[in-house]
């Protein structure tokens, strides 16, 4: 049987996904990333610089922290990897330190970059104040809104937030102006991807980045346990980043179960979700065959979750190709379940999930591993920006399930 | 006979070809796009099929095509509406559009549909020259099919020459490096490359787009082109129109002679 590894092939493709499917505007663009990225960030003078402000400005390696109360609560043993600890709370930052200086051996001048939530909006306007580099956000108008702070933030850090009145005014449409800016100014500007989504060589570049977390996770777990290898490592996906990062190194251990939770929204079948692999079909969308989610005639569905980070029509073609070889094992958790999964965090470890993350710790709810065993849980981020949700939520349900 | 090797045939100089989107300002708005463009000299007509995220466009053409989705359009649609409006006409007719639609249709029925509603050729700008090489030229050329591919200021010499060997149409001389939308003039460097394209024999004819929007970016595309294609400020004017027949007799006059406003 081929082993299934994470690595893009010579044309930009995992599998039968993937690709650049972009018009001929944007190609010499692409063209020169592809022809010149590898061998930038693969040279020792990338490597020191990218690994310095990793663990000096970033504060990697993040901790992995093994859950007592949690472990207790399932009967297994549970760790988390606290991507939430990092400088400005998520995984985003370590993707867009090395875009940052990426850009700058290309000679690149001006920075763009879309977001949902904000995270990513946020972690590359830090990097680009950082070098004192111009940036543009785009963003969602209805995201603008319901991200009030996370805009503040931006802004304070020096960067023009667009807001993007077109389509459902969410993060598939803030993607398409960033890429339309991106046609439009080809020569002084890179485009910071925030996921592992968008033509090759995006998925390929921002799954290199994340990668440093399970890299941290094998010799974190090897420390803990006397073994790098759990039985599963379990991650939330959207776009797929931060899973990609989690699941990287393990890919090649067929014996490590890798376990991607996708977002339900208000449940697979309500028609209010954002469950690519659960509801989607192979498709194109933004320069990537991957599958996505669209009607019969290709038009992009637009996708609900409570998750801004997980509101998208798509998934990395990498997900797609590793969901087709059986490699990931797709599940998803509702809104309801995912709130629930971050109380209970919040009330047995003292630690507030991003949303986002709960959906990977709501699947402890649904598999019963064994008190033997294993699994580590991706905490991609912190929920000091889903306050308002979970205010609401305490609101609606009276205070949320008591743990104590 | 293809329409579109007719065209060529008969007329190599200030050829104008119109872009519409399908399913607007009214569902039923095609098939009487298609022969107003006629009656008005239009020599070639692209027919646009809307897509929910056109990367590549403009306000003007994202907003066309939002309202088109609203209207109802679908690819079912959009064939027989523009079989309807092109079956009498000596013009192309020609597919644009994004390549999820196609691929959703299924490449082979999507030629048989074009065949069937009397399409002469196609532009997909997101269907990158090495995929359609590998996947799809057989299944386009095969059905007879004329492809058009796009270049741009960035395309280097070579590129040019590959995409001249692999379309079968004519090469969409995209003026700027922008998405789609109106300007009121070129300056001198996007002249420059007009010129520097023109003058390499290429065996393609050369249609110039993008910012085609009154005589004088007509004129001065046609001075090294082949002809132009206007989208964006036909649609425009199509938005604020009352008679699609008088509008579009209107809009082309106004690109084909200076003395209009």
């Amino acid at each position: 049987m081929n082993k299934v590894t994470g690595e893009v092939d010579n044309n930009g493709f995992y599998g039968r996904f993937g690709g650049a499917y972009i018009p001929e505007m944007m190609y010499p663009n692409l063209k020169e990333l592809e022809n010149r990225y590898r061998e930038i960030t693969d040279s020792r003078e990338f490597r020191e610089e990218f690994t310095g402000l990793l663990r000096d400005y970033v504060g990697r390696p993040s901790p992995l922290y093994r859950a007592g109360r949690l472990s207790d609560y399932y009967n297994t043993n549970i760790f988390l990897k606290r991507e939430d600890l990092n400088h400005t709370g998520a995984h985003k930052i370590n993707n867009t330190v090395g875009q940052i200086i990426l850009a700058r051996h290309l000679g690149k001048k001006r920075i763009i970059a879309e977001t949902g939530a904000g995270q990513h909006g946020v972690a590359t306007a830090t990097v680009c104040a950082l070098t004192g580099t111009e940036c543009v956000v785009y963003m969602g108008a209805l995201d603008v809104a319901r991200q009030q702070p996370n805009v503040e933030r931006m802004k304070m850090l020096g960067a023009t937030v667009v807001p993007v009145h077109s389509g459902n005014k969410t993060l598939k449409d803030a993607t398409n102006e960033a890429l339309r800016d991106w046609i439009s100014n080809p020569c002084d500007t890179h485009y910071i991807i925030g996921s592992i989504v968008g033509p090759h060589p995006y998925p390929d570049i921002v799954t290199r980045f994340q990668s440093v977390i399970s890299e941290e996770i094998k010799a974190q777990l090897e420390q803990h346990n006397g073994n790098p290898l759990p039985d599963a490592v379990i991650a939330c996906v959207g776009g797929g980043s931060n899973a990609a990062g989690a699941f990287f190194h393990y890919l090649q251990h067929p014996e490590v179960e890798l376990i991607a939770v996708e977002a339900a929204g208000h449940g697979v079948d309500s028609g209010e979700s954002a469950a690519t692999i659960a509801l989607g079909r192979p498709g194109v969308l933004h320069g990537c065959l991957s599958v996505v989610m669209q009607d019969a005639d290709g038009q992009i569905t637009e996708p609900y979750s409570v998750s801004a980070g997980l509101d998208y029509p798509g998934i990395g073609p990498l997900f797609a190709h590793l969901h087709q070889k059986g490699r990931v094992n797709f599940q998803h958790a509702t809104d309801r379940e995912a709130m629930d999964a971050a109380f209970l965090l919040t009330q047995l470890e003292g630690i507030i999930p991003a949303l986002e993350s709960a959906h990977a710790l709501a699947f402890l709810e649904k598999r019963k591993f064994t008190p033997d065993q294993t699994v580590v849980i991706n905490l991609s981020g912190r929920g000091d920006k889903d306050m308002e949700a979970y205010l609401k939520y305490i609101k609606e349900h009276n205070g949320g399930k008591s743990h104590q | 006979m293809n329409r579109l090797d007719a065209l060529f045939k008969k007329k190599q100089k200030n050829i104008l070809s119109l872009f519409f989107t399908a399913g607007y300002p009214d569902l039923q708005s095609t098939a009487e796009i298609i022969r107003a463009a006629e009656e008005a000299g239009a020599d070639m007509i692209e027919a646009g099929m809307p897509f929910s995220d056109p990367v590549a466009d403009g306000k003007t053409i994202q907003h066309s095509s939002e309202e088109a989705l609203k209207n109802g359009i679908n690819m079912n649609l959009y064939f027989e509406q523009v079989r309807e409006g092109g079956k009498s006409i000596q013009q192309p007719v020609l597919f644009m559009g994004y390549f999820n639609q196609v691929l959703q249709y299924g490449p082979e029925k999507f030629c048989h549909a074009c065949n069937d509603a009397g399409i002469d050729g196609f532009i997909i700008p997101d269907l990158p020259p090495d995929i359609f090489i590998r996947e799809y030229r057989d299944i386009f050329h095969g059905a007879g099919l004329r492809s058009v591919f796009l270049i741009t200021p960035d395309t280097t010499e070579e590129r040019i020459h590959q995409l001249d060997d692999l379309a079968t149409g004519f090469l969409y001389m995209v003026s700027s490096r922008s998405i789609t939308g109106s300007r009121e003039s070129f300056d001198a460097s996007q002249e420059e490359y007009f010129k520097r394209v023109s003058s390499m024999n290429l065996k393609n004819p050369l249609i110039a787009g993008f910012g085609i929007s009154n005589h004088a970016t007509f004129a001065t595309a046609c001075q090294y082109a082949a002809g132009a294609i206007a989208g964006s400020g036909y649609i425009k004017a199509l938005e604020k129109s009352r008679d699609i027949r008088v509008t579009t007799r209107e809009f082309v006059t106004s690109l084909l002679s200076p003395e209009h406003i």
